[in-house]
């Protein structure tokens, strides 16, 4: 086992150089001119010349490459310009936000989508399999800023069922310390029930959101695989032998199932860490995806880098979870790895 | 640990918590104003290289000044706004100007910092100096009051500054009470510092000043909490104790915060939604026309077709500007179409109307058709992308077919600076409001990155250089008629509309105070 998380890892690592190299030169292949938009828009010739040294920009490529990793190494992400902080202390700050999001709305999503997958897979061409059908149609059809827009609208806006999206946390509502950076969690641990409800009821609009999004391929992806390994001929054997239903796709049915599911719910995650940018946008949620735009749209170099190099390592850390997770579920993988 | 026992007991008694909890913040919210705005400040420290917009927010409310500008209330009402002229004392009691008009006297209040030091003579000194030698936009804005030299600060004593001249300029004055000439605590910020004469980077995460305000909590690119500085000895004191601005990124989240009442004041909507929320009536939208602010076509002097003046002056001739004005702006804002004799003052309408025949006549006799491009910055594609599409309509009834270029924030300095764009749409809007400050970024021969169109004409120069230092106000304004009687003939530039600076506000909340950075001023707000 250990053995294999090793040889994993060494697989990894020129992947992980190729994305430093590639960010590095895509964000300077960027157009735009950092040092003259934080010049401001009044500077001098001479202002924008003192910024760029200042910033390193006037050195040549190789330099600056050299220079970047060498910080890197030393774990310095550089200084981001949009909201002058470390760049590592930003991404701190800012994944426990998006994770708790992410992690939220894909449980959620997995509650609903892996039993509609399985009844739908069970009961073909049944009422529940199209209602399968259309749900995942209607939520990967519909862009997550119309759905956000749409259940602020509703939720907040008409009803005042939900409370006001404003973040993580009502304004006058007190963070309690932070150990794990989840909210949820963090209250718990402190004992502060109040504002762990406050922060249950920020998280559920944004996070249904995500679940409508990323309920279609879970959906698609629990009914296929069911639907195969309910053809094959183990489950004929099973049924054949007797055993019940409920045994039969419980037990043995989805637990074979199981393994392209688990494939795609790491896909998910993954996917739906970054890309919730314009869920964050909508709920004003403090987290990764909005970061990088914001540094996107001023060419700033270094929260860029930095979030896609996080990415990266996210991604490195999360298929090998995934390959130790398939060794559980089938024991022929970890034989095999 | 939780245990199942104490989870149940904390189960019981949540209610009570809960109650007694509700309690303490309804006293909290009635002093307290949320404030949500597009993007909060990246920095403390509004002197440094590269702060935001909204720092100008934090060096307002958490610094204080010499001298800052009067209050005077806004013509159409819902509070107060500023005049260039009528300066009053902030951290100084009292001032003289020399009687040779060449230096001018301060004595300064008994203020002290939020460390409990007292305010000297040598903070102020050590801050004016700051700003003139940090380089970036600080510099170029003490210059532009020609503050230029450490040498033009003088401690006399403790409490007694002095200014030196290096020129009569009126602008000197009123950019001391711009947001850029605050003062710090000099000993804390130097005892931090760190060796670094100019504290940089501690001022820029740490507060040292004596303004009404305190920076409690910031968290970058999320929000900022501010707290009442109860010792305040430069004004009155503010009525509300604690300010939360949150960072909400999504205007129709805002928009939605403010109708629903949970927000107090929302800064920075699409004209839209500020005139949608003004007919509901259910909040109060405070509009100031932008001072010294002015939506323009820049139409370059010196390559490509618009080097015929009598091209240019079509353009103005077919600027479809009411249309702009409704279909952009939303109403908020003011035409500037058809205008009679020249004022003093800055924007004013010029001579032109939307007239196709006389615009076409002019296209005609410079040899048309012609094509070109006009550019713009993404960053405010929700007023001028349907700006330019109108204009491209408009222009192609006369012979001139645009393509539109939307540059990227980032890239549209970049694109300025060049100087060739032929067409380009841009706001620029001038801290000083006098009209010769316009032009002297805009169409003077010192070519500044905002003199778009690359206008060149001596004899423009001299008349803003007249008008900058003039003696006295009869050759100040002789000076002004005659240099806006010469752009308007020669229009480097078309002006299209001064936009409003609108501000959303809960009725409960009265106190607006515009101020030319066009940040929220929280120390005259007051709520219930």
């Amino acid at each position: 086992m250990l053995r294999m998380i090793g040889q994993r890892l060494m697989t990894t690592i020129p992947s992980v150089i190729g994305v430093i190299i590639v960010t590095f030169l895509l964000t300077r292949v960027l157009p735009g001119d950092t040092a003259a938009y934080f010049a401001g828009p009044a500077a001098s010739p001479q202002a924008i010349i003192e910024i760029r040294s200042k910033l390193g920009l006037d050195q040549p490529l190789p330099v600056q490459f050299v220079s970047y990793v060498t910080a890197l190494v030393k774990g310095d992400l550089g200084t981001s310009l949009t909201t002058g902080q470390p760049v590592t202390a930003d991404l701190a700050a800012r994944l426990p936000a998006s994770a708790e999001l992410t992690l939220a709305g894909l449980l959620l999503a997995m509650a609903v989508a892996l039993p509609l997958g399985i009844l739908a897979a069970v009961k073909q061409g049944s009422w529940i399999d199209h209602l399968c059908r259309v749900v995942a149609t209607a939520g990967v059809s519909l862009p997550v800023f119309f759905t956000g827009l749409l259940l602020v609208y509703v939720f907040y806006f008409l009803l005042g069922w939900s409370p006001a999206p404003l973040g993580r946390l009502d304004v006058f509502a007190s963070e309690p310390p932070r150990v794990t950076g989840l909210l949820l969690i963090d209250t718990l641990l402190a004992r502060d029930f109040e504002t762990f409800r406050g922060a249950f009821a920020q998280l559920i609009l944004p996070a249904v959101t995500l679940a409508i999004f990323s309920l279609a391929p879970i959906t698609r992806m629990t009914r296929a695989s069911m639907l195969a390994v309910l053809g094959a001929d183990f489950v004929r054997t099973a049924r054949a032998s007797g055993l019940t239903n409920r045994k039969v796709i419980g037990t043995y049915a989805f637990r074979n199932a199981m393994l392209p599911v688990v494939t795609t719910l790491g896909m998910v995650f993954s996917f739906l860490l970054g890309a919730n940018v314009l869920v964050e946008k909508v709920f004003a949620w403090p987290g990764v995806g909005s970061y990088a735009v914001e540094a996107l749209i001023a060419s700033d170099y270094a929260p860029i880098q930095g979030f896609v190099l996080t990415m990266a390592i996210l991604y490195v850390a999360l298929n090998l979870m995934i390959d130790v997770l398939y060794g559980v579920i089938d024991p022929r993988v970890r034989l095999e790895g | 640990m939780i245990t199942r026992r104490t989870a149940i007991a904390a189960g019981l008694a949540a209610p009570f918590v809960a109650r007694s909890q509700a309690q303490a913040q309804a006293v909290g919210r009635a002093e307290t104003l949320l404030l949500v705005q597009e993007y909060g400040p990246n920095s403390l420290d509004m002197q440094g290289i590269g702060s935001s917009q909204p720092v100008n927010g934090v060096a307002l409310n958490c610094y204080d000044r010499l001298l800052r500008f009067k209050p005077v209330p806004i013509p159409g009402g819902g509070g107060n706004t500023i005049s260039m002229g009528e300066l009053e004392g902030e951290l100084a009691e009292s001032w003289q100007v020399a009687s040779d008009g060449m230096s001018c006297t301060f004595k300064l209040r008994d203020a002290t910092f939020h460390s409990g030091r007292k305010v000297t003579a040598t903070d102020v000194k050590w801050s004016l100096d700051r700003a003139c030698t940090i380089g970036g936009f600080a510099t170029t804005q003490m210059n532009a009051g020609s503050l230029e030299k450490p040498e033009q600060f003088v401690v006399v004593d403790e409490k007694t500054f002095r200014v030196d001249f290096i020129r009569k300029d009126k602008m000197t004055l009123p950019n001391l009470a711009v947001t850029i000439p605050f003062v710090f605590d000099s000993e804390l910020a130097i005892k931090n510092g760190g060796g670094d004469p100019h504290a940089k980077e501690w001022l820029k995460n740490n507060i040292a000043g004596s303004g009404a305000y305190k920076v409690e909590s910031w968290k970058p690119g999320v929000e900022t909490i501010y707290v009442r500085n109860d010792d305040w000895k430069c004004g009155k004191l503010p009525q509300l104790r604690r300010i939360i601005a949150r960072d909400i990124a999504s205007p129709s989240t805002r928009r939605a915060l403010m109708e629903r009442g949970d927000a107090d004041v929302s800064y920075g909507l699409p004209p839209k939604d500020f005139k949608d929320l003004l007919d509901a009536g259910k909040v109060n939208v405070v509009g100031v026309p932008i001072p010294n602010g002015v939506w323009g076509c820049y139409l370059n002097t010196q390559v490509g077709p618009f080097k015929d003046v009598r091209l240019r002056q079509a353009v103005a001739w077919v600027m479809p500007y009411e249309k702009i004005l409704q279909a952009s702006l939303f109403g908020r804002g003011v035409s500037m179409a058809g205008g009679t004799d020249p004022k003093v003052a800055w924007p004013q309408p010029f001579p032109y109307t939307s007239d196709v025949a006389k615009a076409k006549a002019l296209v005609d006799a410079a040899g048309g058709p012609f094509s070109t491009t006009l550019y713009f910055d993404a960053g405010n594609a929700t007023v001028a992308e349907p700006m330019a599409v109108l204009i491209k309509e408009a222009l192609a009834a006369i012979g001139i077919t645009v393509e539109i270029n939307k540059v990227p924030g980032a890239n549209f300095r970049t694109e300025i600076a060049k100087k060739t764009n032929p067409m380009v749409l841009n706001r620029f809007a001038g801290w000083l409001d006098y009209p010769d400050y316009y032009l002297f970024w805009t169409m003077h021969g010192n070519n500044s990155i905002f003199n778009i169109a690359a206008y060149q004409n001596p004899a423009l120069d001299k008349l803003v250089d007249a008008a900058r230092f003039a003696p006295d106000k009869a050759s100040y304004d002789a000076n002004v008629i005659d240099f806006v009687k010469l752009v308007e003939n020669e229009v480097p530039m078309v002006p299209i509309n001064q936009p409003t600076h609108d501000v959303a506000l809960q009725k409960a909340i009265g106190g607006y105070q515009f101020q030319p950075c066009r940040e929220p001023d929280f120390r005259y707000l007051t709520k219930g």
